[in-house]
């Protein structure tokens, strides 16, 4: 069964939390991975490796560039989960 | 703001190794005669001839923030932890450029490895046959890179004069502590960080070395495996941790008041060019490295009080370094006594030149010389003083010390400090 968006985020918020050590309650829609959350370049090739097993999705390079928000991410894992 | 013959002094020490999780837990541990030395546990080591080790006293995971650790290679985390109790205790309260005491221009970072990140190679070599190359960690090249733990520590206090990593096996602690001194005193830096970090207990390193027969077998008595001069020596043991000092011009160190610990002479450099990894059994390069030490600084051999020898405790290598010593030093030998700290830490390779250099440093500040464990039967050709049993002081006025450090590939580093 898809995940909601709502699960989506929280799942995020799970693993940068494990990732960058930012609490979970901070780890919101609007907030930039890089600005925000202290997830760099090489950590953000983590979160979505973590992300693409979680949410069982395939998230290509090339489309790791446009997911500068959670909010993007959550968005694109709506619509490419399987 | 440039010279030549600047005289460097030693303001700050850090350290974490199978004694302790700092340098005064460790001097503690040394002072008071303590083996590191322990049996592997597990499964994976259960099939290598050599079971024994001495692993860091403290888990330096467990020390650092969990989001900056699991970016780390281990050797970079005990290098990270070191550096930052000596930058603290040198009295550096930020990172250079946040206050006065210190520019980034003039501040450098010199932490050696002998190996670098051997053990993130293998496990991601493990993630790699097992679960695939997605899920190789990004941070698997900054991890294993042998300049990571330099460059992270030049991260941590913002070094911009020069990071450096020289690498030779088992010297590579001492030669970060030598080219951090010819920093200052060519004056490419006014302080620098150095020392030497290792992290490389893991069953491939230990086979690897066992194979060479270069390891102690004795696994029945880990505390009595690492016996430096003893007739019954078999090798050595292998250690973790890190050892790191604040080095910084005379001057420097005077405007803003800092305690000082001792001078830093200089150092001795040669290279056998004998065998890969046999060490030259005249010890011809050891005491190659002694004379330019003797040409290089105004040391004079009778003013030595106290030598942290190289001491691994193989049949060979132990004798060598004594037969130098005896050659070039002479009669002034009859009154240094020798510890041989590796009896307890275990050799740390890359990281014992740090490790020693603090030991050594904290012997002449608290005057005391540390004990040589195990050498139940000292061998009849250690023609030298061994502190053996309990520590022994060392005398009043001006004394000083020496540091050896010998690596594979035939790499011979000598320091010298001097008691302020």
């Amino acid at each position: 069964m898809a995940a909601t968006q709502e699960e989506i985020v929280a799942g995020l918020a799970e693993i940068v939390n494990e990732i960058a050590g930012i609490p979970t309650e901070d780890v919101q829609l609007d907030k930039s991975f890089t600005d925000d959350l202290d997830v760099d370049s090489l950590s953000m090739v983590e979160v979505v490796v973590a992300a693409e097993e979680r949410f069982d999705v395939k998230i290509p390079d090339d489309d790791v560039k446009g997911l500068k928000t959670v909010g993007d991410a959550a968005d694109y894992i709506l619509k490419h989960q399987a | 703001m440039s010279s030549t013959n600047r005289t460097v002094v030693v303001t700050g020490i850090g350290a974490t190794t199978p004694l302790g999780g700092d340098s005064a837990s460790t001097w503690e541990g040394l002072l008071a005669g303590r083996s590191g030395v322990k049996p592997l546990e597990g499964e994976r080591f259960a099939d290598l001839p050599v079971r024994i080790a001495a692993p860091a006293a403290v888990d330096p995971a467990d020390v650092l923030p969990r989001p900056l650790a699991r970016k780390l290679d281990r050797s970079a985390q005990f290098a990270l932890i070191a550096a930052r109790e000596a930058w603290a205790d040198a009295g550096y309260t930020a990172k250079a450029g946040e206050d006065e005491s210190i520019v980034p221009e003039r501040l450098g970072a010199v932490i050696a490895s002998g190996i670098g990140g051997v053990t993130t190679l293998l496990d991601q070599y493990d993630v790699l046959k097992e679960k695939g190359v997605r899920r190789v960690s990004p941070h698997t090249v900054p991890m294993l890179m042998p300049n990571g733990p330099s460059a992270n520590v030049g991260l941590e206090v913002n070094a911009q004069a020069g990071v450096h990593t020289p690498v030779s096996a088992c010297a590579s602690g001492a030669e970060a502590i030598g080219y951090a001194v010819e920093m200052i005193r060519t004056g490419r830096a006014d302080v620098v960080v150095a020392g030497g970090t290792e992290a490389a207990i893991h069953p491939l390193p230990i086979a690897a070395f066992a194979n060479m027969m270069a390891m102690s077998k004795n696994n029945d008595e880990p505390e009595k495996a690492s016996r430096p001069y003893d007739k019954a020596r078999d090798g050595f043991v292998l250690g973790e941790g890190a050892g790191v000092v604040v080095l910084e011009s005379a001057e420097h160190a005077a405007a803003r008041g800092a305690r000082v610990y001792a001078e830093v002479l200089g150092q001795g450099l040669s290279a056998d060019s004998h065998h890969i990894a046999q060490p030259e059994p005249t010890g011809r390069g050891v005491a190659a490295a002694l004379r330019n030490l003797l040409d290089n600084t105004d040391l004079k051999p009778e003013e030595v009080v106290h030598l942290n020898a190289h001491a691994t405790s193989t049949p060979q290598g132990d004798l060598a370094e004594i037969k130098a010593l005896r050659k070039v030093l002479g009669d002034a030998m009859d009154h240094i006594a020798v510890s041989g700290t590796k009896s307890m830490t275990g050799h740390l390779l890359g990281g014992a030149g740090g490790i020693e250099t603090v030991a050594t440093v904290l012997a002449l500040h608290h005057r005391m010389a540390p004990p040589t464990l195990n050498v139940d039967d000292l061998d009849d050709e250690v023609d030298a003083d061994v502190v053996r049993g309990e520590a022994r002081a060392l005398p009043e006025g001006t004394i000083a010390a020496i540091n050896n450090s010998f690596g594979f590939g035939g790499h011979n580093v000598v320091l010298a400090f001097r008691s302020v």
